[in-house]
């Protein structure tokens, strides 16, 4: 399940001239949990890997000293397309959950509708660092558990909830990465999410 | 607008490529859609040459970055000279007059819309 998905450039397939927005959803998780196999189950073309660099000391601080000295860092993501209608199209990012990827959430991520959490549960801990960074940048996100043929006790979205502290208001949905109608249904999962969330904000408001 | 430093892994290619410069402003999002204005000429950087060919019809920053094998704040800069020099447009997301004005749930409806239609 590695993330390197861009070997060669192929025939790339172009949005139609009518396309006008673009819009973000990430999908957050520990290596080998399925970002990339969601991503692809959904995507319209061959997920796609880029890459971002960053120095890891003086962000933003030390602009005129020297760069050599630094630490850089690089950020590897890969993404996917889901065309909604002629004028809007939803990108589909893969992200790593690690630190240092979050140094980068701002100059990526800034924007995006929300997040997917995708958690395995025989590593729960991964996830528990991304709930906490989703929260800290006031992200709304869902919690899709990937169910892996091989676990052999698996958990109920309950005793999961639990785990990872989550609130009740946090949306779970069990999904396997792997087929297309499941992502899919996390997708609708988390954007019914935020449709409720704006709802109530646009009745207060 | 702010300016942040990045290094890169390969310092000469970089050199090349941006004209030695490693910082890049955020104007252009990951999603913003960029549209070329013109064909690319003769004698232009390679990297503006396949950027201008790539958009012939709207390709999110992200895809020129994945095209090119080159890192995101790299390509803020080059899009950054193109558009200075008027050869792309960019289509910010949400900017577009059809989207500025809808209220969140209705944008978000038309998103779930797409994706039930998946």
């Amino acid at each position: 399940m590695g993330s390197a998905t861009s070997e060669l450039p192929v025939q790339r397939t172009p949005l139609g001239d009518a396309a006008e927005t673009g819009l973000k959803i990430v999908v957050v998780g520990g290596f080998g949990v399925g970002k990339t196999t969601l991503v692809r189950s959904v995507s319209e073309i061959r997920p796609l890997n880029t890459e971002e660099v960053m120095t890891q000391a003086g962000q933003g601080v030390d602009e005129t000293v020297g760069v050599e000295r630094k630490t850089t860092t690089t950020v590897a993501f890969d993404f996917g397309r889901i065309s909604l209608n002629q004028r809007m199209v939803l990108y589909l990012f893969g992200a790593p959950g690690q630190e240092r990827f979050w140094f980068l959430w701002d100059r990526l991520f800034s924007g995006t509708l929300g997040a997917i959490v995708l958690v395995d549960t025989r590593r729960m801990e991964d996830s528990w660092y991304a709930i906490d960074r989703l929260e800290h940048h006031r992200t709304p996100f869902v919690v899709a558990v990937n169910r892996f043929d091989d676990d052999e006790r698996p958990h109920s979205l309950d005793e999961i909830r639990q785990a990872l502290a989550l609130g009740d208001h946090v949306p779970m949905v069990d999904c396997d990465a792997r087929v297309r109608s499941s992502g899919k249904d996390v997708l609708i999962t988390l954007v019914d999410h935020l449709y409720a969330m704006a709802l109530s904000q646009e009745g207060t408001s | 607008m702010s300016r942040k430093p990045v290094d890169i892994g390969d310092p000469d290619r970089l050199y090349t490529v941006t004209g030695g410069r490693s910082t890049a402003d955020d104007a252009f999002d990951l999603v913003t859609l960029i549209v070329s204005e013109c064909e690319p000429t003769a004698g232009m950087q390679s990297e503006h040459t396949r950027i201008l060919t790539m958009c012939r019809h709207p390709t999110a920053l992200v895809e020129i970055s994945a095209e090119l094998g080159l890192p995101i704040t790299v390509v803020r800069i080059l899009l950054g000279d193109l558009h200075a020099m008027g050869k792309v447009s960019a289509r910010h997301p949400r900017a577009a007059e059809s989207v500025a004005s809808l209220p969140e749930t209705a944008l978000l409806q038309e998103v779930l819309h797409g994706l039930r239609n998946l």
